[in-house]
């Protein structure tokens, strides 16, 4: 039941326990306690919403940042990354494998507010050797949604 | 001249189709809801899609064989075998069609004429009749119970037989009910046809919809396999319904003549479809089980809806249609239907636009979002409560 939860809860994390209940035929109290367990498991860690902040009037500046580091002896890569996702405008950060080791994502109202955290907050630290900076010009799709494509039923009346 | 007179009875007599009423009145609406057409409202896969493109990019547009492309028939092969354990050879055994329907014309057709008889079980998709009319033969309905949760049952055959009777066309997962008919139910079948010189057309374009257990074919029976011709196809299984692409197995002696009609009356299937179609076999099967497993959450919502509107709702497994029993209003299936319509903007298909025995029920697809679903059975509650209320 869990799985199936997880896979709905995936695509609309805005379905009603009594919703999931029916579709995975398990009362909705069932529900409520399976969504409590996966919460406190670490499982489920949280519920996005997929904006488009380019139509609202407060924009936003992504960019994506490759960063490369000296690993420290005892901690490898983990000390370095906490240092770096510790700050609230990293909104993500991943381990790489291949040409650098971590991949930052970096959120900002304004380019130049972001390359300014780049510069005194990001490359200052010790262990990291390099940054090179990305900017973000347009979104096509983002956590399996695409930008800009207006969901509209198209299909015509037909006998069958 | 007066052009009518021209015309054949058999195509005069043949009613136009029932639903078309409810077509233009939803038309003429603002945030109606439909749960009345009959299609996935899933894209066709991107991979699918894109091999179609690359086809044209290539300028690969020209006929194939036609009986379609061998790598498409050989493909078509594998997929029988590994998907339901059915046994077709790629050349004379398979005939790739212009979608499930073309398959089942040119069945009728190369079968049956004026004098013969054929069972129709219904309530089913609405094709069938019309085609056996066309073909001037009579088609002979077989009244499906919902007490027997519409599978056909042996003793309602025996009761239509007549010596005349050439042919029974059997549509499982069905189109508008959702029933389904597993081994067991086939097998009472197959022990009342098995001596009978009785042609099977069975009707399998739901297949890969079915949610619970494996799908049965009555081809799967030795005794049957020989008389008998599954339509299968791409529209519903890999939503490709605009592409037209469907296809038939069978008997070689019957395919060889069915490939007659189908390369006079249609040449061969698109080709920019057969590509597709191809890709959709080697490929689709991930994009098949999600769009399977998002059907059948909404589903179960959706019959869950209908009983707790107050409907009786027996469970469907297949397809993607829910059939609710609508006698508790005391109304009509037509007047049912057209109530929703008009005061709730919701549009469902009155039964027996399926057939007689239709008659008390009204169908609703969930081939639809499940914001559209929830709308929707939020006013049928609306609806049916201010009915009962009287």
């Amino acid at each position: 039941m869990k799985n199936q939860i997880l896979e709905i809860l995936r695509n609309n994390s805005r379905i009603s326990d009594e919703e999931i209940a029916v579709m995975v035929g398990a009362t909705p109290e069932a529900v409520k306690a399976a969504i409590k367990e996966l919460e406190e498991n670490g499982i489920i860690i949280g519920y996005n919403t997929v904006i488009d902040w380019e139509k609202t009037e407060n924009e936003i500046v992504t960019a994506y940042i490759e960063v490369k580091v000296t690993p420290q002896r005892g901690q490898g890569f983990d000390k370095v990354a906490e240092r770096i996702y510790q700050f609230p405008q990293v909104s993500a950060c991943s381990l790489m494998s291949g040409g650098f080791d971590l991949f930052v994502v970096v959120e900002g109202k304004t380019m130049k507010e972001v390359a300014l955290f780049v510069a005194e907050k990001l490359a200052p630290i010790e262990s990291v050797l390099s940054c090179a900076t990305h900017f973000v010009l347009k979104k096509y799709k983002d956590n399996g949604v695409v930008f800009n494509r207006i969901q509209k039923d198209e299909r015509e009346a037909v006998i069958l | 001249m007066n052009i009518r007179q021209m015309i054949k009875p058999h195509i005069l007599n043949t009613p136009p189709s029932g639903i078309r009423k409810y077509f233009d009145m939803i038309n003429e609406m603002k945030d109606a809801i439909s749960l009345g057409i009959g299609e996935p409202d899933f894209e066709t896969p991107w991979s699918i899609r894109e091999e179609g493109i690359y086809s044209l990019e290539k300028g690969k547009t020209f006929y194939s064989s036609n009986a379609g492309f061998i790598e498409l028939r050989r493909e078509i092969a594998r997929y029988m075998k590994s998907r339901f354990s059915l046994d077709y050879s790629p050349t004379g055994e398979i005939i790739v069609t212009v979608g499930g329907s073309e398959a089942i014309d040119i069945a009728i057709r190369t079968f049956v004429g004026p004098g013969d008889e054929v069972l129709v079980p219904e309530p089913s998709f609405v094709a069938y009749k019309g085609c056996v009319m066309f073909s001037g033969a009579t088609p002979v309905p077989i009244e499906l119970k919902a007490e027997d949760r519409f599978k056909l049952q042996p003793q309602q055959i025996l009761d239509a037989i007549t010596p005349r009777t050439k042919m029974i066309i059997m549509g499982y997962p069905n189109n508008p009910t959702g029933a389904t008919m597993d081994y067991e139910d086939y097998k009472a079948i197959v022990e009342v046809l098995k001596d009978k010189d009785i042609i099977v057309i069975s009707d399998e374009l739901y297949a890969e919809l079915t949610y619970r257990g494996n799908h049965v074919s009555i081809a799967q029976f030795p005794e049957m396999k020989d008389k008998t011709i599954v339509i299968n196809g791409f529209s519903k299984a890999f939503a490709m319904t605009g592409w037209r692409i469907g296809f038939a197995c069978g008997p070689s002696e019957a395919i060889t003549q069915m490939l007659k009609i189908h390369q006079y009356a249609i040449m061969c299937s698109p080709t920019t479809a057969q590509f597709a179609a191809i890709e959709a076999l080697r490929n689709g099967e991930p994009e098949v089980k999600k769009m399977v497993a998002e059907y059948n959450r909404r589903r179960l919502l959706m019959v869950d809806g209908f009983r707790k509107a107050g409907l009786d709702c027996f469970e469907p497994v297949g397809a993607f249609y829910v059939f609710p029993d609508i006698r508790s209003t005391g109304l009509t299936s037509d007047e049912f239907c057209e109530g929703l319509l008009k005061e709730e903007r919701v549009l469902m298909v009155p039964g027996n636009a399926f057939g007689a025995s239709g008659e008390g029920f009204a169908r609703a697809t969930y081939a639809t979002s499940i914001d559209s679903i929830r709308e929707a059975l939020t006013r049928i509650k609306r609806f049916v409560d201010k009915v009962k209320a009287g």
